[in-house]
Order: structure tokens, then sequence, then C-alpha cells
């Protein structure tokens, strides 16, 4: 894990991208405003012996409510494995599996805890896998905006703190607070 | 000193990649150099291999290149943001 001063130096050093790049694209508008984001796309104690039962899971989930299209699934599980989303975010790494716009019917981010790690390939380097903790699943209905969202999400995985709130949750609305907290946080900072 | 042309590639080209190109943007204003960035899916860079100095992605690669190639997954873990920019500094130096 990162000592403070180490971890406050990534943040500080990271901070004026996050706000050139909300100021560049966002323009003021909430980035939550067409967000799907409620309890009903998170998911606890998620179990799966690989990647692609953990994707299904969550995808089936999304294609269930009709926020995604069913060939969402195949299209993130292949995605997953041609470019791989895992990051060894220290304590507590995390996947971002999103794959192309046309699967999306509505914009949502899906949360899934696992009740136990589970190997993903880690982003840039296929010779690693990361033992995944937490999965944050994108759907996106439009690149621009998952830009926006890729930000926000950073400050998350660069805060151990909050990692270990997401990772040891017991109630899915109280991940919810946590991330509407983090996510509107953040919009409001870089906004105008 | 003419432009560099710098490549910043993932997967789809839309989503990581954007990211790290705002942050190879940033770094060449905080360090006065004028570059030629172009963000590609990474199954594009085929078309630059004649004119690109560098590529900076956070899609794995198994290809050789006649440029560098630097990992860009730093600019999304925060972990490392330093060394990574350091290197790409670096090349863009020589």
């Amino acid at each position: 894990m990162l000592d403070p001063p180490a971890k406050y130096k990534l943040l500080y050093n990271l901070t004026p991208l996050i706000k050139h790049i909300l100021y560049s694209t966002d323009k003021g508008v909430s980035p939550l405003s067409e967000l799907y984001f409620d309890e009903s796309v998170i998911l606890l104690n998620l179990e799966g012996d690989s990647k692609e039962a953990i994707l299904t899971q969550m995808g089936q989930n999304l294609a269930d409510k009709n926020l995604v299209k069913e060939s969402f699934i195949n299209a993130i599980i292949a995605r997953e494995g041609e470019f791989a989303t895992g990051l060894p975010t220290g304590d507590i790494p995390v996947a971002i599996p999103h794959t192309d716009v046309e699967h999306v019917q509505q914009k949502t981010i899906s949360v899934g805890v696992l009740k136990d790690p589970v190997d993903f390939g880690v982003m840039g380097d296929d010779s690693e896998t990361t033992p995944v903790k937490v999965v944050f699943m994108l759907a996106m209905d439009e690149a621009h905006a998952q830009l926006s969202l890729l930000q926000r999400l950073m400050q998350v995985f660069q805060d151990q703190h909050t990692l270990q709130q997401l990772a040891s949750a017991t109630d899915k609305t109280a991940i919810k607070h946590v991330l509407d907290e983090k996510l509107n946080a953040a919009a409001l900072e870089g906004g105008e | 000193m003419s432009k560099k042309q710098v490549l910043v590639a993932c997967g789809a080209g839309i989503a990581t990649s954007t990211v790290v190109n705002n942050a190879i943007e940033e770094m060449a204003k905080e360090n006065g150099l004028d570059l030629d960035i172009r963000q590609i899916k990474i199954a594009e860079v085929n078309s630059y291999l004649d004119t690109a100095h560098l590529l900076v992605t956070t899609a794995m690669t198994k290809k050789e290149f006649p440029f560098p190639v630097i990992n860009a997954r730093s600019f999304l873990t925060g972990i490392g943001t330093e060394d990574t920019k350091q290197q790409i500094l670096e090349e863009l130096k020589k």
C-alpha cells in the first residue's frame, strides 16, 4: 500500500489532468444526469471460477434489465480476452471491462464485489494477471461519456480507503452512497 | 526541431486512450514540447509505421515496431505516473 505522502503526490499530480478533461469535455453538464445507477446494478458476493463467469453474471444482469443487448455479454468477454482491463491498484485490484457502444441500451456502471478474488489479465501486459476484487463494468452509449466517467473512476482507484469501503460493503445502498458521493464530488470539482 | 508524432492507442480507440491522450497533451504543454499526437485504435498502428516516433498504449501488443512502445497503464491507476512521464519525455528528447 502507498504511504500517505506518495498517495498525496499521485493525486496532486493527477488533479490538473482530471480538471482539464472535465473542463474540456463536460462543459458544466452534470455527467451523472443520464447514468442509470442504483442498487439493481450492484452485485455483492459474486462467485465464479473465471473472469468469464463473473462477466457473464454481471452482463446478464444488465441484459435482464434491458440496459444492454444480449450481444453485450459475448462482446465484453471477447474484448476482455483481447484487451485485458485488470488494474493492479494496490491491495484491492479492480477491472474496468467495457465494449463497443452498439451493445448498450442505456448508460450504466455495474459494480460487482467478488466473494473471492478472480484473476483478470493486467491492462497492457499479457503476461500478468491481477486478483480482482471489485469489477466496474462500464456500459457506455457514447465514447465521450466513457472518458469523463473514467476520469472519475480513476480517483476512486487511487483511493485505497474508498476501495476498501467498496470491497467490504455488506449492503448495496452503502456502495451506491459511496460512489454517488465520489463521482459527483469529482464532477463538482471540475465543473463550472 | 520538427514535430514528433506520438501515437496513443487502446483497444477501441475511444476510452482509455482518450485519458492518456489528454495526459500527454498536458505533459507536452508543461514541457514546451510541440507534438503531433494521434489517438487511434491499436489495430491502426500499422498505418503510422513510417511517421511515428513513439507509441503510448494501454492495449497489449506483441508486435515489434520500428519505434519505442511505452505502457500507459499508470495514467489510469495513478501508480508510477511520474516514471511513465519521464520515460516518454526521455524518448521524445532523443
